[in-house]
């Protein structure tokens, strides 16, 4: 109807890109903006499922869930923050410690 | 009437192709933008592109008829969150890490 | 960077690396073409709970359906996503007290630009809690452009003073998990249910804990972008 397929789509490849990159990079800071990307590609999912009503205003339980997950989202980041720089304090550098491969 | 009908379908058709086209860019620039922001190699110019995903992903929201949403992006997924990452970047990046002398927690506690 | 404590050279650590990067790019690709197609599988149209909402918006004491949904029909969720703004602020403050601020002065834009935003910041957070009930807008929009306003006073230097560090700010920080809690016990008292408004005081219920929402909530964010314990000391 109002390309509420396309935003589902897009809200699927948000998800995939911070999955990609929360897997790949070590830096912790990079993992913090990809697990904000992926929640930004879920809540495009959710709020553009919820536009699928027959009428023209959508569905608002969703448009509630999604303005809970972010405040809920950028009270997480910070304390991820917080760990972050105290892992920073007590080891020296922001990163996961490389892995011998084996 | 008739070409008074006919214009009047194909103008609602334009209307309709541009809220497409819209859309397309719209999506497509937050993908491009997102894949920027994660694989970028300075972590200032990554916090600036999320910044800029998150004002994109405020348009996105008006789009989808969820206004409400977009103040809210636009003022905490935008705005604070960036300026969290902003604030954290500052303190990894200063040689002075001074917390550990201020930390009121006995260390022994925290690594056991 | 790499020691070498294993007999593997560093080509062969890099085609491993490679090689698990490959995989991991099959992986998600698989993993974003059956999400794709779980979601083009989905029905074009489907009423969700819009109009069941609708049909009840009017004993909701607000006419904005997204509000109606937050603060009365789904109130408990509410009330558990204060809790937890207020678990992640006592994390951060359980990692440590506020980080050393270094002493700088702020550049022309910082110095003029608090003076300037400030006060329009908190009128137009008044005006999104107001607007709330029948427009966009509402508690979590409001607290967090107070929230801001909050940030920006960090920004430019200011720091609260030992007073208003102790009681205050843990008082502000509880009330709006306080009035929801309070609320419920109040209307299980008078023998509803918990959070059940009653439709003719609904709206002013819902404005009042709006209001304590909005100063917790931002609060909470500015409390959460100081970084720590505030220092109830005196500084320099």
């Amino acid at each position: 109807m109002n390309g509420v397929l396309l935003y589902a789509l897009v809200g699927v490849g948000l998800f995939t890109l911070g999955l990609y990159a929360l897997i790949v990079y070590p830096h912790l800071l990079r993992k913090i903006l990809a697990i904000n990307v992926m929640g930004s590609g879920v809540f495009l999912i959710l709020v553009a499922l919820g536009g699928r009503t027959p009428g023209t205003s959508p569905d608002p339980v969703p448009h509630a869930m999604v303005i809970t997950g972010i405040v809920v989202a950028v009270s997480a980041t910070a304390l991820a923050l917080a760990l972050m720089l105290r892992v920073r304090a007590a080891t020296g550098q922001a990163r996961l410690p490389e892995e011998q491969l084996e | 009437m008739e070409a008074v009908t006919v214009d009047a379908v194909s103008m609602f058709e334009t209307v309709t192709m541009l809220h497409w086209a819209f859309d397309a860019v719209l999506g497509f620039a937050l993908l491009w933008l997102a894949w920027l922001a994660l694989t970028s190699q300075d972590l200032f110019k990554a916090i600036v592109l999320f910044i800029a995903f998150g004002l994109l992903m405020a348009l996105a929201w008006v789009r989808l008829d969820a206004p409400d949403i977009a103040l809210a992006e636009a003022a905490i997924g935008a705005g604070l969150t960036g300026a969290l990452l902003l604030s954290a970047l500052a303190r990894l990046k200063s040689k002075h890490n001074t917390r550990a002398d201020h930390e009121k927690v006995d260390e022994s506690e925290v690594h056991d | 960077m790499k020691k070498l404590m294993n007999p593997k050279s560093m080509t062969e650590i890099v085609a491993q690396q490679m090689l698990f990067r490959l995989l991991l790019v099959a992986l998600l690709a698989v993993m974003l073409t059956g999400l794709g197609y779980a979601v083009l599988s989905l029905p074009l149209q489907a009423p969700g709970l819009s109009e069941a909402v609708a049909k009840n918006l009017e004993t909701s004491g607000v006419s904005n359906p997204v509000t109606a949904v937050l603060i009365n029909f789904r109130a408990y969720d509410t009330l558990l996503e204060m809790g937890v703004l207020l678990l992640a602020l006592l994390g951060v403050w359980s990692l440590g007290g506020e980080p050393e601020q270094r002493e700088s002065s702020p550049g022309a834009v910082l110095d003029m630009l608090p003076r300037l935003l400030v006060s329009v910041l908190i009128l137009v957070a008044g005006y999104l809690l107001w607007d709330g009930g029948h427009a966009p807008g509402g508690a979590f929009q409001a607290g967090s452009v107070l929230g801001a306003v909050g940030v920006l006073l960090l920004l430019a230097g200011w720091h609260p003073s030992a007073r208003l560090v102790r009681l205050p700010l843990r008082i502000a920080l509880v009330a709006g998990l306080g009035m929801f809690v309070v609320m419920g016990m109040v209307l299980i008292l008078m023998g509803r249910r918990l959070l059940e408004y009653p439709p003719a005081q609904a709206g002013a219920i819902i404005l009042l804990i709006e209001a304590t929402a909005t100063l917790s909530i931002a609060i909470t964010l500015a409390s959460l972008f100081l970084g720590g314990r505030p220092n109830s000391g005196a500084r320099k």
